[in-house]
């Protein structure tokens, strides 16, 4: 596997408009002869897939939702990033660059970043005209507001829905290529392998989720937008059906995976209440503006929380972050709290939760403001713990949330398999070890509004259009692998069910390569992940019939290949000896206590190439970093 | 808590379908509706019987993908609340619960609670958008708009296009949906140059689909769980008969990449 990131020469600000400018393009005429895939329909995917479908391409769309508007992107809640400086704080273009390199702790390609931070303001530019209805201020020019780990107000934002404005903007404008006949929208259809054919990626093999057929789909060029993998984790703040099927399985086909490890533990989501709990509920971590984060300094302390005088409450990231206070970045905050409940000092029924008190915030600004500012979040975890924030702290715990891991991609955003690309969550990104709030959406969007439209042109240009078609033998040879898969799955008839395997593999995950691990853990996880994979086909249980809405088949076939991906991302984990980004390796910390980088030998990217029956092998991308300095991150000064 | 479920059975689009009484007991009130059928699912697959089939995904009352009638209301009892939001707390212990898929002509049942909303879809299809394409756009500060008149916006654009408002309303009608998604354009300013063809193409679109017609009996606005209010409804009416009475002339060629 070689790994050419393929990043343009030039001065940094000015690498994207020249390799723009010398870019291979398809003419209008050319363009409808070229089918394009598009796998997933989140900001990525539907940004992708109008954009390719409004330049003429024909394009075949994928989800397994009922519609395409109802992709996971839709549950975003905070903001989006973009360097307006409408503030006039101090913010552009090379200090959101700069702020995403450092968040990301250094992991993360320079070339993309920059680029990413220039095209945000595209973004908002886009999402306005196609009529998402950001927040105004009285003068009617938007509004912004400051989230997690920075010192700028750049965050756009819809109340707590941006992600469902955004997403409506992008598949409202999937809508009008559907109908305009540029896109064919198959909803209810899940990817169950990527098909190679010469070494490229040709097409695709789904399955109807009402039907239950199995069909293949041919194209010249093949884009992957699945989102990302934290239900390897079972709770997680993701929606249900997110998975890593897509990825995996293109990965299996010879696509490098990159720092399968690196996920991020959001601090603020509403702790887990029972064993039957099927998800964990983000509180938008713009909460943290204005509430503070505390527990009782007493181990044990049961006293209502109102009872707990000042002298007796520790704001421990207050106390140790006293420059960026509860605005430190994600993994500050989320290991903080796991810290606190470590020692003891944990709230609320299962001892693993912390405050977020919003009683000073509504003293200083009245409740009217603040209820203006966070009133739905209010409402809803009103609705989900049946307490009220206006009168006592909410109670909140780190959950996984995003995978900063996914298919390495070059520069072009294509995977190291010619013709497939990685756009999304799904690719393995722009934000390194660790991502900044309101960056997820800014990074799909980008990628799907104006990178890959443009990059996809070069490949497609110095390739004939319609080389192989789904009748070739390579796609009957993967339709077999497909049902016969399907079909060992619906034959174990054992005892257990999907969802208990599920739920194991995610304690297991979240004990191990969590937010803290280390060597003997992740030993340990690499020998149990194996035994439970076994267990799992020997006897799992997987009702009903191929041929028909089989919803246990579908979970079935996602935990088959979490099962596997779950072992890579251990894999990973122990080979990255070192603490970065949102994971602490326990064996690399300071006295302190603070997480300890290894630049000398792990200022690269971890890219993994699969290997038929033996164990994946390691490759490296090496960071250069040029434009910002490698330092460590420091959130205390 | 113990309750008998009575759950709306069918086995595909053609199938006839029944009412099946099923048992489940030791719920906690914490649990969500949907975790307690996770759980339902849980036990019956292990008895080897059929677990039932539901939509859901975001459960976090946003992707709108969740839709039961529970006791005759779509998303249950709860006002302002999805069911994947509706907690077992809302019951009586030993309650008798009644769970059916939205009824209406335009959603035919797939299988159990299971529809199919691609009306829905096809309705937005139709015109549910502003027409622009990917590239560069003018600073959106060049064209301020008014707080008040965004956060309207908002309020129709905060539908999550579940379907609640069809089966709720007596007469299977898309009037509250179809109002939602043209208010949100036709508020704003850069919803302005399509604003009458658009709604027209949309209302014809939702006729064609076989949703019932409007009698503004108001069941929508109150089944709705993000409180979308009928006044949108009139907004849309408004304009659709303006449109029709001006007839603007579509002079638009073709839009294509060509
Ligand atoms: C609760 C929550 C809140 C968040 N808030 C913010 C925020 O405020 N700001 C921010 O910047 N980011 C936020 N994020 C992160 C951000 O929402 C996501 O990273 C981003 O939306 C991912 O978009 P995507 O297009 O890559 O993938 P997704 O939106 O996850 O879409 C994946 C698509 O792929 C399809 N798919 C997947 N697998 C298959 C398959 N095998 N076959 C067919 N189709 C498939 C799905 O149907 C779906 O259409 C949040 C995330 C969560 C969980």
């Amino acid at each position: 596997m070689k790994l050419d990131a393929k990043v343009p020469p030039g001065p940094l600000p000015d690498k994207w408009d020249a390799h723009v400018d010398s870019i291979r393009l398809v003419g209008p005429r050319n363009r409808p002869r070229y089918r394009v895939i598009v796998v997933g329909t989140g900001l990525a995917g539907a940004a992708a897939a109008s954009s390719l479908g409004a330049l003429g391409y024909e394009v075949e769309c994928f989800c397994f939702q009922d519609s395409p508007r109802r992709a996971h992107s839709i549950a975003a809640q905070g903001g989006i990033n973009a360097s307006k400086n409408y503030r006039n704080d101090g913010d552009s273009v090379f200090r959101l660059f700069t702020d995403t390199i450092k968040g990301g702790d250094f992991r993360a390609r320079e070339a993309n970043v920059y680029r990413l931070a220039q095209l945000s303001m595209s973004i908002i530019d886009q999402a306005v005209a196609q009529g998402v209805p950001f927040a105004r201020e009285y003068g009617g020019m938007l509004a912004n507001r400051s989230f997690g780990g920075v010192l700028v107000e750049r965050t756009f934002y819809c109340r707590g829905e941006t992600g469902q404005q955004l997403l409506l903007g992008a598949t409202s404008a999937l809508a009008k290529e559907i109908h305009d006949g540029h896109v064919r929208m198959h909803p209810r259809t899940e990817i169950l392998d990527v098909v190679i054919v010469d070494g490229r990626a040709r097409g695709v093999v789904v399955r109807d989720l009402v039907s239950g057929e199995v069909s293949s789909h041919a194209a010249d060029a093949v884009v992957l937008a699945t989102g990302g993998y934290c239900n390897v984790f079972f709770l997680s703040t993701m929606a249900k059906g997110c998975n890593v099927t897509a990825t995996y399985r293109a990965w299996r086909r010879g696509a490098g995976f990159a720092n399968p490890c690196f996920t991020q533990i959001h601090p603020t989501a509403i702790p887990a209440g029972s064993e039957h709990q099927s998800k964990l509920t983000l509180m938008s971590e713009s909460l943290r503006n204005d509430g503070r984060v505390w527990v009782p300094r007493k181990q044990g302390d049961k006293r209502p929380p109102a009872e707990i005088p000042e002298a007796e409450r520790l704001y421990f990231l207050e106390e140790r972050y006293p420059r960026f206070g509860n605005l430190v970045p994600r993994d500050v905050a989320a290991r903080n709290a796991k810290e606190v409940c470590d020692k003891g000092l944990g709230v609320g029924a299962t001892g693993y939760g912390v405050y977020l008190d919003f009683r000073d915030a509504i003293q200083r600004l009245g409740v009217k403001t603040i209820e203006a500012r966070y009133g739905n979040l209010f409402e809803m975890y009103e609705r989900i713990t049946d307490e009220d924030p206006r009168k006592a702290p909410m109670r909140i715990y780190p959950a996984p949330h995003y995978a900063m891991g996914g298919l390495w991609v070059d520069y072009n955003l294509m995977t190291t398999i010619p013709g497939l690309y990685a756009i999304g969550e799904a690719n393995f990104s722009d934000h390194g070890a660790n991502r900044l709030g309101a960056s997820a959406l800014m990074q799909a969007l980008a990628d799907g509004y104006f990178i890959l439209p443009v990059t996809i042109a070069d490949y497609l240009s110095r390739h004939p259009s319609g080389e192989v078609k789904a009748d070739h033998p390579e796609f009957g040879r993967v339709e077999a692998e497909v049902r016969e898969r399907t079909k060992r799955l619906l034959s174990v008839n054992g005892k257990r069910t999907v969802l208990s395997f599920h739920r194991e593999l995610g304690q297991l995950m979240l004990d191990k390569c969590g937010i803290a691990r280390n060597r003997a853990g992740l030993e340990e996880a690499l020998r149990r992940i194996p035994q439970l994979r076994e267990e799992f086909w020997r006897d799992v249980k997987v009702p009903g019939g191929e041929g028909e809405l089989n919803q246990p088949l579908e979970h079935a076939g996602r935990v088959a290949d979490l099962l596997e991906f779950a072992e890579l991302m251990c894999l990973d984990a122990l080979t990255r000896e070192e603490s970065c980004g949102c994971h602490l390796r326990e064996e690399h910390q300071t006295e302190e206590g603070e997480t300890k980088r290894d630049d000398e030998r792990f200022a690269n990217v971890s890219v993994w190439e699969y290997q038929e029956g033996a164990k994946p092998r390691l490759h490296q991308e090496p960071l250069a970093f040029e434009a910002v300095h490698l330092a460590q991150r420091n959130y205390k000064t | 808590m113990k309750f008998t479920l009575r759950i709306w059975r069918q086995d595909n689009a053609k199938g006839p379908g029944a009412f099946v009484s099923h048992g489940i007991d030791g719920i906690s009130g914490d649990l969500s509706f949907l975790e307690m059928l996770d759980l339902l699912n849980e036990q019956l697959t292990g008895r080897g019987e059929t677990p039932v089939a539901f939509d859901s995904d975001c459960r976090e009352g946003v992707c709108g993908m969740c839709s039961l009638v529970i006791n005759g209301r779509p998303h249950g009892p709860n006002a302002l609340t999805t069911t994947c939001q509706l907690y077992m707390r809302h019951f009586r212990d030993g309650e008798e619960i009644t769970v059916e898929p939205w009824r209406a002509r335009a959603f035919p049942v797939l299988k159990d609670l299971v529809v199919d909303r691609a009306a829905f879809d096809r309705i937005l299809e139709a015109g549910g958008y502003v027409t622009v394409h990917s590239g560069p756009k003018p600073d959106p500060n060049s064209m301020p708009v008014e707080p008040a008149i965004a956060e309207e916006a908002l309020d129709a654009a905060t539908c999550i296009g579940c379907g609640a408002c069809v089966a709720a309303c007596p007469n299977g009608a898309a009037m509250l949906f179809t109002a939602a998604k043209v208010s949100h354009l036709s508020l704003l300013p850069q919803g302005q140059p399509e604003r009458y063809t658009r709604v027209v193409k949309m209302v014809e679109q939702m006729e064609k689909e076989g949703f019932g017609g409007c009698t503004n009996l108001g069941e929508c606005e109150a089944a709705c769980p993000k409180g979308i209010s009928i006044k949108f409804i009139g907004r849309m009416n408004r304009d659709y008969f303006r449109a029709v009475l001006k007839e603007p002339i579509d002079r638009r060629g073709p839009m294509n990449a060509q």
